[in-house]
């Protein structure tokens, strides 16, 4: 069907299940040389772990791979590598301690009489960085230079290993405009070198700057493989989210949509609040008794925003004010002090303490507010743990049961009880109903309506527009770290967020 | 009964404690059986005497150092100068009380250059400067704690020397011997000191919020912070009361021996105190912990001690001896290993 050249990576077939989780079922992918190809999907999709089947990290239950058409079974990273796939990961996972050249070499320095010979070592750096027209001081260590350069020379190690096919897995997530575009320019160069490139990003202009074809996965499924310049955004935000945009999204009236008083006073505005490297400035009100949704893609700096907003991050520009009265957040403690909670997206990390028990947890916002000397009694502690359990229906087998044990959703809504202990008048949640069962999903979207019902605002981030829609009096929606635009009452709907997503006027 | 006998059994393994007591247990049947004359107390003076009571009063001191250390562990950090701050304290003291023999018609004469009290809070104090620094190190710098309380394992007995002018200073003093020597109701004073601080800690963190947020930034700092936790200020306090601790162990050293040896006194202190809290059943990685474990801890290690000299180990291999019984404890210490065994020999009690 197409002709030009012959792809020198196929994966055919690819299936792979973990526990309980089909992970990735049936995939073909393909690689072609001198061609950028952009790997596209949203959280959970599969993208990240196809990689890991290619690189040989997790061997495939179903499927082959061939590259140049000879069947390979990569069964390490290191073996991966060998046959000539390299992979940049997100972080650079290089030794900021050493020096540029030993970065570049490390594990196949060039020997002579049984010692590093370290001239040789320096100019092999020099000349593999100079491949990619970057000419800096090699004997530097690597921690001197910017990002950025690390991500060369990060790109600059795995070309050195005479690689075929370079993988970027979102290379560019910490870097910043002209970074970016340094980078971009190293990748043009490579590919029209005749590389095969698969790249990985969340960003959707940075994939039309640099991809010649789009891959798209969808929940562990293959969407479709098109020419970059063939599938309008729209077209691709509809691949990754699932759902045609020119449909009909039904007129379900919105459960909590109720016609806000435009005059009300905004209990939270934050005022030209940004971050440097994480949020561009933006301007937000909300108000009590109202949900302000907060849609875009991952990485638009949905979770940006909401860190900002608790103080989690300290921000660089803007003010936040709360009843007229001007915030300082510094740490999540002021927040927590003025009233404000905060559910955070990764609750493995950011919210359980999982050797403590549900009741501890449950109490432990509550208590830091209280202090370390007005201690919550036993019986008190029982008696809010219990509360909470019965209200937002936690399934334990007792509340001194540890958290860590507690299956995701039912972990989610213990982090819940613990803000609704503190009395919040602001509730932010970043992803409540991420990686839960849909039963789950169903009973926290009917108590977050029911506590804007009860006059506190929040702002509530999800991936899935449908939860947006039908739970949000107004959708601000983000793109590359950019307050957009917001949308209003009779106006939120899925095709409008999508559009505006993809910044297509309607 | 029969079927209630294994959830009997099951809880009481279970529990932090079960194996420190063990230990400490098999420790004092071995001396039952070899050790003439071990559980023998008796009343001298109206004190009380024997080597039980030898091994409670030898243990004050580690017992002091262990209760702070084991709050500093819990916050998954490490206080590897207290040995250091032990040297300070006792140098301190032993310089402001005097070190001078004062004979007045062939009857000595008790002088203190300052007076005692004084002098037992001045020590107090520098030791808890020292820990405020080491809080501060860890807490607002950023440095790894082993790193910072390198720092003053270093520095801290150069202090202790410098106070000391590198000499070993006698104190003459006779009320201050009191601190370790001394006898309250014929038990040894020392211990009053060690049941205070323990009370005194026990309280605070088990009946105010402290013991709690120590727990949950041992285990997860991060949502710690974003539980709205004040970390820093928090270890800033633990280190310093861990320090502290230690300081209070000064004054009872330099008490027991009389005198105050910036070069040795507390030395390998910090290693024994770790090993105890490792012991007594509070994981290095931080998180939950047990004081009374680590007391237990504390006793197991005098107890190997004094029983390894009163069996007359040969002191060349002591070091290995004791190194081999510390082995064995913590094998059975680790979960998996008791899973291994127990699952091989038994089959029912390693089954959860």
């Amino acid at each position: 069907m197409e002709s030009g050249p012959a792809p020198i990576l196929e994966m055919k077939g690819i299936s792979l299940s973990f526990p309980g989780v089909k992970a990735l079922s049936t995939i073909d992918f393909r690689l072609f040389p001198g061609e950028v190809h952009a790997l596209m999907g949203q959280n959970g999709a599969g993208k990240s772990t196809l990689i890991k089947v290619l690189t040989g990290v997790y061997p495939p239950d179903q499927g082959v791979i061939e590259l140049d058409h000879r069947a390979i079974t990569p069964a390490s990273p290191l073996e991966a590598q060998k046959l000539g796939i390299s992979t940049v990961y997100q972080e650079v996972n290089l030794c900021p301690n050493l020096s540029v050249a030993e970065n570049i070499s490390i594990g196949r320095e060039p020997m002579r009489m049984g010692r590093i010979d370290w001239k040789r070592l320096n100019e092999q750096a020099r000349t593999a960085l100079a491949k990619l027209n970057i000419h800096i001081d090699v004997t530097q260590t690597l921690s001197s230079y910017s990002v950025a350069i690390q991500q060369m020379v990060a790109i600059a190690r795995a070309l050195d290993v005479s690689a075929k096919i370079l993988i970027l897995d979102e290379p560019t997530s910490s870097l910043d405009e002209q970074e970016v575009e340094l980078l971009f320019e190293v990748i043009r160069k490579l590919r029209d070198e005749g590389l095969a490139v698969l790249f990985v990003t969340h960003f959707l202009a940075q994939t039309y700057q640099l991809a010649d074809r789009i891959t798209v996965l969808r929940n562990g499924e293959l969407v479709g493989e098109t020419r970059a310049a063939e599938l309008p955004r729209l077209k691709l935000i509809e691949q990754m989210i699932g759902r045609e945009v020119s449909q009909e999204s039904g007129s379900l009236a919105p459960a909590a949509q109720v016609a806000m008083d435009q005059a009300a006073p905004a209990l939270v505005e934050a005022h030209d609040l940004g971050r440097k490297g994480s949020m561009t400035p933006f301007d937000l009100k909300i108000r009590k008794g109202e949900i302000l949704g907060l849609a875009g893609l991952l990485g638009s700096g949905r979770t940006e925003t909401a860190r900002l907003l608790f103080g989690a991050d300290k921000a660089d520009h803007g003010s936040v004010k709360m009843g007229g009265r001007k915030l300082s957040l510094s740490s999540p403690r002021t927040a927590l002090m003025n009233g404000i909670g905060f559910c955070p997206e990764d609750r493995k990390t950011d919210g359980i303490i999982a050797d403590l028990t549900v009741r501890e947890n449950i109490i432990l916002a509550l208590q830091a507010k209280r202090g370390i000397f007005r201690a919550l009694s036993h019986k008190k502690q029982e008696e809010i743990a219990e509360t909470y359990i019965r209200i937002i229906g936690i399934k334990t087998s007792g509340m001194e049961q540890p958290c860590g044990k507690l299956s995701g959703g039912n972990q989610q809504k213990v982090i819940l009880a613990r803000w609704l202990a503190t009395d919040p008048q602001f509730l932010i949640l970043d992803e409540p109903t991420r990686g839960i069962d849909v039963g789950a999903k169903a009973e926290i979207m009917d108590l977050v309506i029911q506590l804007c019902q009860k006059g506190l605002a929040i702002l509530f981030i999800a991936s899935e527009l449908e939860e947006v829609v039908r739970c949000c009096t107004r959708v601000a929606v983000l793109r590359d770290r950019v307050k957009i635009t917001e949308l209003e009452g009779s106006a939120i709907d899925e095709n409008a967020i999508l559009h505006a997503i993809a910044g297509v006027q309607e | 009964m029969t079927a209630s006998q294994p959830t009997f059994f099951r809880r009481l393994t279970a529990s932090k404690l079960f194996w420190p007591l063990v230990a400490l247990a098999l420790m004092l049947l071995f001396n039952l059986v070899f050790t003439k004359g071990f559980f023998h107390i008796q009343i001298k003076d109206g004190h009380l005497y024997g080597s039980l009571i030898d091994i409670l009063n030898r243990a004050a001191p580690l017992m002091l150092i262990v209760i702070g250390m084991t709050l500093v562990i819990a916050t998954s950090g490490i206080d590897i100068s207290v040995g250091a701050v032990v040297a300070i304290s006792g140098a301190l003291v032993a310089m402001m009380i005097g070190g001078t023999l004062v004979l007045k018609g062939g009857v000595q004469e008790y002088v203190t250059l300052v007076p005692m009290p004084l002098a037992i809070l001045a020590a107090l104090g520098a030791a808890t400067l020292v820990g405020l620094w080491n809080g501060l190190m860890v807490s607002r710098v950023g440095m790894q704690p082993i790193v910072a309380t390198l720092i003053l394992l270093m520095a801290g007995r150069g202090v202790a020397q410098l106070i000391t002018n590198g000499q070993i200073i006698t104190i003459y003093y006779k009320p201050y011997f009191f601190v370790g020597n001394g006898f309250l109701l014929g038990i040894p004073f020392s211990l009053y000191i060690v049941l205070a601080v323990l009370l005194f800690t026990l309280y605070f963190t088990r009946r105010t919020a402290l013991g709690l947020f120590i727990e949950s930034i041992g285990i997860n700092p991060k949502a710690s912070r974003m539980a709205g936790i004040n970390a820093k200020n928090l270890l800033l306090c633990v280190y310093a009361f861990c320090a502290l601790c230690a300081g209070i162990a000064g004054l009872i050293v330099c008490s027991n021996v009389k005198s105050a040896d910036g070069n040795n006194a507390g030395m390998y202190f910090e290693l024994d105190a770790i090993l105890a809290v490792v012991l007594g059943g509070t994981s290095t990685a931080g998180g939950k912990f047990y004081l009374i474990g680590s007391i237990i801890g504390a006793l197991i290690i005098q107890t190997l001690t004094t029983t390894i000299y009163s069996i007359g180990v040969p002191p060349e291999i002591t070091l290995v001896v004791k190194a081999l019984v510390v082995f064995v404890v913590m094998l059975f210490q680790s979960e998996s290993f008791r899973k291994v065994v127990f699952n091989r020999f038994g089959g029912k009690v390693g089954q959860s």
